[in-house]
């Protein structure tokens, strides 16, 4: 569950990125996040990630006021989340398997688990068959699948994708995006920033809609799962 | 494409499953933690191994720094070491010489020698009689004639005395003091002085070399300082991506850590083997010198417990200085 209220973004040297923002995401709800570039998409994302703190409102995700998850807690608290980048972020000198398995190893796992859950994801996102190459020696589309697979390898209640589609072709896009229907499907909470109305079209999801830091309606969005 | 994230299995409700892992993480007990928490440090210590080796030369010149600062004062004070020994016996061979008042008589010469003799650190005392002395001295000297021409001995009756092995040079010259001051001892001398003033410059150069060490020891410090913030550098994007996911400071602080221990231990294994190759080198001079002395020192080496201190050393200085460059730089590095 992700809840908004009267969240305002300022960066220390801009005007507001986010003005007075609120919204509620059911619990296993997926929807979009769209606006033009700088309406303050990706200001939003961070502030569930707890990359950047908000300058005034509040946000809650699970039952979990931000405001008081500090210092070692955000690190633990990040594990409740997937986040998948715009530009992957893979880490290039590690294999497939080692990327996915990165949240695993982070979080104490133990090796059997490991690899478990990693063939699990890797299976889920059609990349098996890449477990050992590098992210280099694969397309676009597959490095965006590694991505996701380690996004979602820790289970996380959350997804926060920032343009996962902005790197790729319409086809690959479409997938991209029904892989995220499959985990929603199971119960986690996705939110996707994308300005890439076609596809947002083409899918039967509810999108927020940001407008130079403004949300263009206070917006109550229903959890899918009811 | 079809992956299986469609099947509506009971397992893959995340929410349940969060909760059965949760469950477990609580009901494993004290000792699979332990071993888990084991296995990842671990991993860590052979996977921060495997990125060294990944970069030789970079690690080989890390580690080379370190080593010659290692090196250098090791070297050296085990030379300091061995002189210390070498003059240590000769320090034994130290005479104490009384030479009497002239107007003294023989037999109070005799009861003097014998007082001296039941001193507790003295071994040997011999008296040597003026006449004796002159005879001597006349015999070996080629001066005959002219000492003919004199008509007193101008020489003194010499106690010469032994002191017992493994007393102290303090006590021996404690020893000349209070004997020097007998109204029947014109002069006391030690024929150690030039001894004394060895052991005064070795102590100097024990102090100079520990401030040498000191200050290598900071450039070791500084050198892995600065090899783990280029690494931390190469390593940005690795760093944010780990914070992004959940990886905690200590986490990642983690395999720098054990880097710089690596470094120190390569460093610290090097200059052993240096001081080890340079005590070969000069033990056959060393042979060759204390062959003129009759004495055939046996050099000795760094041995097994000092190679392992090099090896410690190095690897403690390695982890502070890892632990002063990753305390100052991965706090900056943050996910923006
Ligand atoms: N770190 C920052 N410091 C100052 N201003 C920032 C910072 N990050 C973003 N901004 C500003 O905040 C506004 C919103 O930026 P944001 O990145 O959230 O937009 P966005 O909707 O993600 O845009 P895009 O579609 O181009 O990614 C922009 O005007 C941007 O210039
Ligand atoms: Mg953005």
């Amino acid at each position: 569950m992700i809840r908004f209220q009267s969240v305002t973004k300022r960066y220390p040297d801009n005007a507001e990125a986010l003005s007075s923002v609120s919204f509620r995401l059911g619990e296993g709800a997926m929807a979009f996040l769209t606006g033009h570039s700088g309406a303050g998409k990706s200001t939003l994302l961070k502030l569930i990630a707890l990359i950047e703190r908000p300058t005034q409102g509040e946000i809650e995700i699970d039952g979990l006021n931000l405001a008081g998850i500090r210092g070692r807690h955000i690190a633990h608290f990040r594990r409740r989340l997937g986040i998948v980048f715009q530009n992957h972020g893979l880490l290039m000198d590690r294999t497939v398997f080692d990327n996915v398995a990165l949240p695993l190893v982070i979080a104490g796992f133990r090796h059997q688990d490991i690899a478990k859950r990693v063939h699990a994801a890797l299976d889920m996102v059609g990349l098996l068959r890449h477990e050992k190459k590098l992210p280099v020696t694969l397309s676009a589309g597959e490095q965006q699948r590694v991505g996701i697979a380690r996004a979602v390898v820790n289970k996380p209640t959350v997804l926060l994708a920032d343009e996962p589609t902005g790197n790729l072709d319409p086809e690959l896009s479409r997938e991209v995006m029904h892989l995220f229907e499959q985990f929603n499907q199971v119960g986690v909470t996705i939110l996707v920033a994308t300005h890439d109305i076609d596809l947002i079209r083409s899918l039967d999801h509810p999108a927020l809609r940001l407008d130079h830091g403004k949300l263009s309606l206070d917006t109550e969005l229903g959890s899918a799962a009811e | 494409m079809t992956p299986r994230g469609a099947r509506p299995a009971p397992d893959r409700q995340p929410r349940s499953e969060a909760v059965s892992v949760q469950a477990r993480n609580h009901t494993i007990g004290l000792g699979n933690r332990l071993s888990a928490w084991l296995l990842g440090h671990l991993h860590t210590i052979v996977f921060s191994l495997g990125r060294l080796a990944r970069a030789p030369l970079a690690t080989l010149m890390t580690a080379g720094v370190i080593a010659i600062s290692l090196a250098l004062p090791a070297g050296l004070y085990v030379l300091l070491d061995n002189l210390r020994t070498v003059s240590g016996q000769w320090e034994q061979a130290a005479q104490v010489s009384l030479f009497l008042r002239q107007d003294l008589r023989l037999e109070q010469a005799q009861a003097f020698a014998d007082e001296i003799r039941s001193l507790p650190e003295v071994d040997a005392v011999t008296l040597i009689p003026a006449d004796q002395a002159l005879e001597e001295f006349r015999r070996t000297s080629g001066f005959g004639d002219a000492l003919n021409a004199l008509n007193e001995n101008p020489l003194p009756t010499v106690l010469s005395i032994q002191p017992r092995v493994g007393v102290g040079a303090a006590r021996i010259k404690l020893l000349v003091e209070t004997l020097g001051s007998r109204d029947a001892v014109e002069l006391a001398q030690l024929d150690m002085e030039w001894l004394e003033r060895l052991f005064a410059m070795m102590d100097i150069v024990l102090h100079a070399i520990a401030i040498i060490a000191v200050l290598l020891g900071l450039g070791v410090l500084l050198a892995v300082g600065n090899t783990i913030r280029l690494d931390i550098e190469n390593r940005r994007d690795e760093i944010v991506v780990s914070k992004l996911i959940g990886a905690t400071n200590a986490f990642i602080r983690r395999p720098f850590l054990y880097g710089g221990i690596w470094y120190g231990l390569l460093g610290g294994l090097v200059a052993w083997i240096v001081v080890s190759i340079g005590m070969g080198v000069i033990d056959d001079p060393v042979q060759q010198l204390t062959h003129l002395y009759q004495s055939g020192y046996q050099l000795r080496g760094l041995g097994f417990g000092g190679g392992m201190s090099l090896l410690l050393l190095g690897g403690a200085l390695g982890w502070c200085g890892a632990w002063l460059a990753v305390g100052r730089h991965l706090r900056a590095i943050e996910p923006t």
